[in-house]
């Protein structure tokens, strides 16, 4: 009897909690999934889905928390299932098979010529595939230095600004002189180091990856490749002025080391100056500082974060109009806020709330112009190439266990092995 | 045989150190849930926090809807262990004491079953869900628990069916109780600390479990509670710690609480003694 009334309530359970379905009462219902984490950004996420719903009582918005933790493995069998939210935050490096494999709406004409003239043709580079624009690119962040702004000052060496950059020599110089007797000029936290390296070297005029007539890519590690990762190695190994611990370490982990005086300067997004805020010891100064120039200039590779619109979506003209009002420039600015980012429209990156000097956003701000498309997001197998290739071998690398030309031997040779099978 | 003096002392040694290895993540996390975000930042940090604060339980919990994704793991863990040991226990019965090719097979098929990685099998499960119209619903996850913890959880009652001694049940028959009689009044009640084991087992996977949840789930309010912790942590694998933490800590306590509720369940040495041999 006991057992009969045990799967008699289990059943009830479990009808109780079944999914309902939606009401068809005329009104269109959009699924916006926000991969938003940081209190202040899901703020902002939310109160513009508020008052999106308050003003379009015929489309609302609902708003999904994803995570950018497994954001790829779930939207793939979203997508495979036909069950893809409408609107969908992502970022540009992760769009490309979604967009080749056709689960994104092209956006070309479904975007107003607004937003499409607000946001740089550079940023839109980045989620641009084929002939297809396939997201819009909103929130960005340069990697700067962040700087104990008392151990400089005491140092007496040149302060960098977006005008008046270090040179990678300079910078190099400048961080030896600012170690000894325990304490390092740098810590590179390197558990990621090929988008870091990548991306830092679009400012020595690395290219890495070169499209040939036949559209075809191959990796080449040049001598301007090889400026960043030569400074890095002499800095860890010869110079001893970079924390040769934080070379396998996350941007957070290099945090405490910072606070504690242990390391003068951390290379870090720039959104990480949320963290510092909320963790810094009280009386704590610091200060953020450009990233060193190179032949070319101070420009970095990016991935900025994008909105889409799912190819299955039945409402994507409602779902674009979405999107356009998220990414009105004041509520860009709203979210750039939120996130501690960059926002790429330009009239965003104009309101005075991101020109101020206090947190460093003003450095950051002027960086904005150096942005480009990060080198490998259009290169297919680019994901593999990193993973088994130039991850293991820059982590040699920058460790010491091999040097630069066994590095370009692995990066180049085993690397084209890996591009090739993707461009048969 | 009596052991040495110092053989004990090795030996409650090796247990203390054991223990502690277990212990220092939990104690590590129920520290960071109460410090305050300076104190993570700190380069020495302390064990207990000089400057205590429930800051981050609150921010957790104005965040993210924890109360109600614990309700929802809650409610498909129950159902997924309740479910899976009724299913489990007569297969169980019936592979130990029936030694047919058919048991075989089904032992054959537990140990296949467990070599499949899950990432495998969620786009056809996706696909069969959604047929079925149980994507986005707590009694589709649990039907992928259930299924999920089966094979385990038979393989786990089949060793206690196999435990109890049938001289037992034949003794039983001798006294004259029938075979429903004998499975309900001898077999069933030696088995208990076996059923208790294996639905703790099931409970417990289900309770953490992360992967199918956050791929059939679709909406907030049906979100389980290892799909929301993720919600602190950003790009890059950036986490925003003290509230990670307090909520992480927080999703602990179920399973320590029903542990606890039924440990004593799971006492072994019941059939010591029962038969001569």
């Amino acid at each position: 009897m006991r057992a009969r009334l045990l799967a008699l309530a289990l059943l009830l359970l479990l009808a109780g909690c079944s999914s309902g379905g939606t009401r068809d009462d005329g009104r269109i219902t959009l699924r916006f999934q926000s991969l938003a984490w940081q209190e202040e950004s899901v703020e902002a996420n939310k109160a513009l889905v508020r008052e999106w719903n308050a003003t379009h009582p015929d489309v609302r918005v609902e708003y999904v928390q994803g995570s950018w933790d497994s954001v790829h493995d779930q939207l793939l069998t979203a997508f495979e299932g036909g069950e893809a939210p409408d609107i969908i935050h992502d970022a540009s490096d992760d769009l490309a098979d979604f967009a080749y494999g056709g689960y994104l709406a092209d956006l070309t004409d479904l975007l107003p010529a607004r937003l499409k003239s607000d946001v740089p043709q550079r940023s839109w580079e980045t989620t641009t595939f084929g002939d297809g624009i396939y997201g819009v690119p909103f929130l960005q962040e340069p990697r700067v230095l962040i700087a104990n702004a008392k151990w400089l000052k005491r140092s007496g060496v040149r302060i960098p600004t977006p005008e008046k950059p270090w040179s990678w020599d300079e910078f190099r110089r400048i961080t030896e002189q600012l170690s000894g007797r325990g304490k390092y000029g740098i810590a590179w936290p390197l558990k990621e180091p090929v988008s870091a390296t990548l991306n830092l070297s679009l400012s020595t005029g690395g290219q890495l990856f070169h499209r040939g007539a036949d559209g075809k890519v191959t990796v080449r590690f040049e001598a301007a490749d090889q400026v960043v990762p030569r400074t890095i190695h002499a800095q860890a190994g010869t110079d001893r002025s970079a924390s040769p611990t934080t070379l396998g370490s996350g941007g957070s982990d290099t945090l405490p080391g910072f606070f504690g005086g242990r390391y003068a300067m951390v290379p870090l997004g720039f959104s990480y100056r949320q963290q510092i805020v909320q963790q810094a010891p009280k009386g704590f100064d610091w200060q953020v500082l450009p990233a060193p120039a190179g032949a070319g200039g101070l420009t970095q590779g990016v991935s900025p974060q994008t909105l889409s619109v799912a190819e299955d979506s039945p409402h994507k003209k409602e779902a674009a109009a979405f999107i356009d009002f998220l990414l009105r420039p004041q509520n860009m600015v709203r979210l750039a806020l939120g996130d501690w980012m960059l926002p790429t429209g330009d009239r965003a990156l104009n309101d005075p709330a991101l020109r101020t000097p206090e947190h460093g956003w003003s450095t950051g701000t002027a960086l904005a112009a150096h942005l480009r498309p990060a080198p490998a997001q259009t290169v297919r197998g680019y994901p593999e190439w990193k993973d088994k290739v130039a991850t293991p071998a820059l982590q040699e690398y920058y460790s010491g266990a091999i040097g630069i030309r066994e590095l370009r031997q692995r990066l180049e040779e085993d690397g084209n092995l890996v591009l090739a099978r993707y461009q048969r | 045989m009596r052991t040495s003096r110092p053989a004990r002392a090795g030996q409650y040694t090796a247990l203390l150190a054991y223990l502690v290895f277990l212990a220092f993540p939990f104690l590590w996390l129920v520290s960071t849930a109460f410090k305050p975000p300076r104190e993570l930042g700190s380069l020495h940090p302390t064990w207990i926090p000089d400057d205590p604060t429930l800051a981050n339980f609150r921010q957790a919990f104005d965040e993210q809807p924890l109360l109600h994704a614990a309700l929802n793991s809650l409610l498909a863990a129950l159902a997924a262990a309740v479910i899976a040991v009724l299913i489990a226990t007569p297969m169980a019965y019936v592979v130990a004491r029936r030694r047919t090719r058919l048991a075989k097979a089904v032992t054959g098929w537990v140990v296949v079953s467990q070599a499949f990685p899950f990432v495998l099998l969620i786009i056809p499960l996706f696909l069969v869900l959604k047929n079925l119209r149980l994507i986005n619903s707590v009694p589709g996850l649990v039907l992928v628990y259930v299924v999920w913890a089966l094979p385990f959880a038979l393989w786990m009652l089949a060793g206690y069916v196999r435990a109890v001694p049938p001289e037992l049940e034949e003794a039983a028959a001798v006294d004259g109780a029938g075979r429903v009689r004998t499975l309900v009044s001898v077999t069933a009640p030696l088995l208990a600390p076996g059923i208790v084991a294996t639905g703790l087992f099931a409970f417990i996977t289900a309770w953490n479990e992360f992967f199918f949840a956050l791929v059939l789930l679709k909406t907030p309010e049906k979100q389980t509670l290892p799909v929301v912790l993720t919600h602190f942590i950003g790009a890059e694998g950036v986490a925003d710690l003290g509230p990670l933490a307090a909520a992480a800590f927080l999703a602990t306590l179920p399973s320590l609480v029903v542990f606890a509720l039924i440990q004593r369940r799971i006492t072994g040495g019941m059939l010591t003694g029962a038969v001569k041999s």
